[in-house]
């Protein structure tokens, strides 16, 4: 028991060290690429710390989600727009960011507090370790069924609002403004490049 | 007539290597915490081998068979048959000189590789070749398996980006949407088979298979799943007629165009321990894992042996692995036979295949299997 509970600990503080370091880089790198690749550090290492509950079923759900599709795509909207350009100088910068540091550590100081005046129940509940995946599939089936499908109808809500924003040529008119939309904008005719290029050159032979 | 009768389903205890490990450690005087942790690290090497051994194994039948496709006799030298060929390539790769391109950047080029490669062997840990014979039968097993995989395209986006190439990015673009697009179907063929057992654990997975030998396999209940399932495997793999992400023709080698050495064989195995997984895979969702076409059990009792004398246990274990390890390279046959007939798909149809017709088909699938569930729960795994 000594080897696995030692185990357990030397993971608990890695992750954690992981966790707390990638997330402080995420907000302070320059490099937004870097800032990226950090977040799905710090998703794994979430991951890392939900199997330490011996939660495998979340940390699995933690890694597909999170990692797979949320990261990916911030990953792939980052790199899609890769301008390497420097950032327009803001003024008062240095105000700014010692602003948003006060707001921040405040909300840290107060967090804190929470957390040392709560009575936490140590030990905590014993984990279900395997079952648990059945009982969420119970749950989410009778008494968690509104809020699920709640979510849901906001994710199918969010993805048309995306397909509308993304498609507007599928409107006449904008859909914010309510001008005509300018359609030549939205999608240019396909030039038949082959086509032209022949015919321009049946044109020199007739002028030969 | 096709069932999975349960009652017949013998599944015996099987031989424990981990417990007469540790219990003869502990014979000699080691604690028991000592005797699991010297127990521990064997059978990740183990696996760590096999998937290394079989990568050889793969990029040998690749050489042979394209040379076949094509009317070559292929590597014929090195070895009988050019067998040693594969070690050849490996050493090769091993010695050459480790180049980082002028104004890549050294850290993410160095780490895309290696998140390439460990996800794809971590994902080992739920390949079962007999019924104790796998690293670890966690409970959530093949939904493990999804989850690594979706590591990967971090990997090669990052390797994609490192590279400061425009071939490099576009491949690595291209491998996460593609990776992304094939998951989905991937994982709701999954989701039928997994239904139809009520675990996600890959042994027993399995078992539910076990019942009437080939009968019970579950490829007569999942023809569709398995053809979406294989599809979406190669799509995952990067296997041709889905290998856009490394288009010779268009980007070079994709997000591979920089890399050499080692960083460049971690790549390659990566892609081919995937395969190999992926046919393993195939093997335990739709075709018994390690069952042998029919009954071991009723040969036993044929032949008038009883199922839980060590010898016939040891028999039906290396019966098993190598039943497992048959399917698997049979699949590997194919993907190859396909690499080498079949011409790339473009991009567009790429997308189109997986998500207008691939993932409409997975849904109906995975609905038909729910109400045959329901309507006939002694076939269906009720």
């Amino acid at each position: 028991m000594t080897i696995a509970s030692v185990t357990q600990l030397v993971c608990f503080i890695a992750l954690s060290l992981t966790l707390v370091l990638g997330s402080l880089g995420v907000v302070l790198l320059p490099n937004i690429v870097y800032s990226a690749f950090l977040l799905a550090g710090v998703f794994l290492s979430v991951a890392g710390l939900y199997l330490l509950l011996n939660a495998s079923f979340i940390a699995a759900a933690q890694v597909l989600v999170y990692v797979g599709a949320v990261n990916v795509l911030i990953l792939f909207a980052i790199m899609l727009v890769n301008k390497k350009e420097a950032m327009a100088e803001i003024p008062g910068l240095l105000l700014r960011r010692v602003l948003s540091g006060v707001v921040c550590l405040g909300l840290f100081l107060l967090i804190l507090r929470v957390d040392l005046t709560t009575p936490w129940a140590v030990p905590g509940p014993t984990p279900l370790g395997d079952d648990s995946t059945v009982l969420i599939g119970i749950h989410l089936f009778s008494d968690y069924l509104l809020p699920f499908e709640l979510a849901s109808v906001l994710l199918l809500m969010a993805m048309i609002g995306a397909i509308v924003l993304a498609r507007r040529d599928v409107f006449s008119s904008d859909v914010i403004t309510g001008e005509a939309a300018d359609q030549g904008l939205i999608e240019k005719e396909r030039t038949p490049l082959l086509l032209e290029s022949t015919a321009g050159e049946t044109n020199l032979l007739e002028k030969v | 007539m096709i069932t999975s009768w349960p009652a017949l389903a013998v599944v015996g205890a099987g031989i424990d290597l981990q417990s007469s490990f540790t219990s003869t450690l502990e014979g000699f005087g080691l604690s028991q915490g000592t005797a699991h942790l010297l127990w521990l690290p064997l059978p990740m090497l183990l696996v760590l081998v096999a998937a290394v051994i079989g990568v050889l194994v793969n990029v040998w039948l690749e050489r042979k068979i394209s040379a076949a496709v094509q009317q070559r006799i292929g590597p014929e030298y090195a070895g009988a048959l050019g067998v040693l060929q594969p070690m050849a390539d490996g050493l090769k790769l091993l010695f050459k000189e480790d180049v980082i391109p002028h104004r890549a950047d050294g850290l993410l080029f160095t780490l895309g590789p290696v998140l390439v490669l460990v996800p794809v062997i971590l994902s080992w840990l739920v390949v079962p070749f007999g019924q104790n014979l796998l690293i670890s039968d966690v409970g959530i097993g093949v939904f493990l398996w999804i989850a690594l995989s979706s590591i990967q395209p971090i990997g090669l986006l990052m390797s994609g980006y490192a590279s400061n190439n425009k071939y490099s990015l576009l491949g690595g673009l291209r491998a996460a949407a593609q990776s992304i697009s094939y998951e989905i179907p991937l994982a709701l063929a999954v989701l039928a088979v997994v239904m139809m057992s009520n675990s996600l654990s890959t042994v027993d997975i399995v078992n539910q298979q076990s019942g009437a030998g080939i009968l019970s396999w579950n490829i007569w209940r999942q023809p569709v799943g398995f053809l979406i399932f294989w599809i979406c495997a190669l799509a995952e793999c990067e296997r041709l007629p889905f290998d856009l992400p490394e288009a010779e023709e268009e980007l070079v080698a994709g997000y591979q165009t920089e890399y050499a050495g080692m960083k460049f064989a971690l790549f390659y195995l990566g892609s081919y321990i995937n395969l190999v997984l992926s046919a393993l895979l195939v093997a335990v969702l739709y075709l018994g894992g390690w069952g042998f076409p029919f009954p071991v059990e009723w040969l036993a009792g044929a032949l008038g042996q009883s199922v839980d004398a060590p010898l016939v246990q040891v028999i039906t274990g290396s019966l098993g692995i190598v039943m497992t390890v048959l399917k698997a390279y049979l699949l590997v046959f194919i993907a190859i036979l396909l690499r080498w007939t079949l011409p790339r798909v473009r991009i567009d149809q790429l997308l189109d295949l997986g998500w207008k017709f691939l993932l409409p088909i997975a849904l109906v699938n995975l609905l038909v299997t729910a109400g045959l569930k329901l309507a006939f729960p002694a076939f269906f795994g009720g």
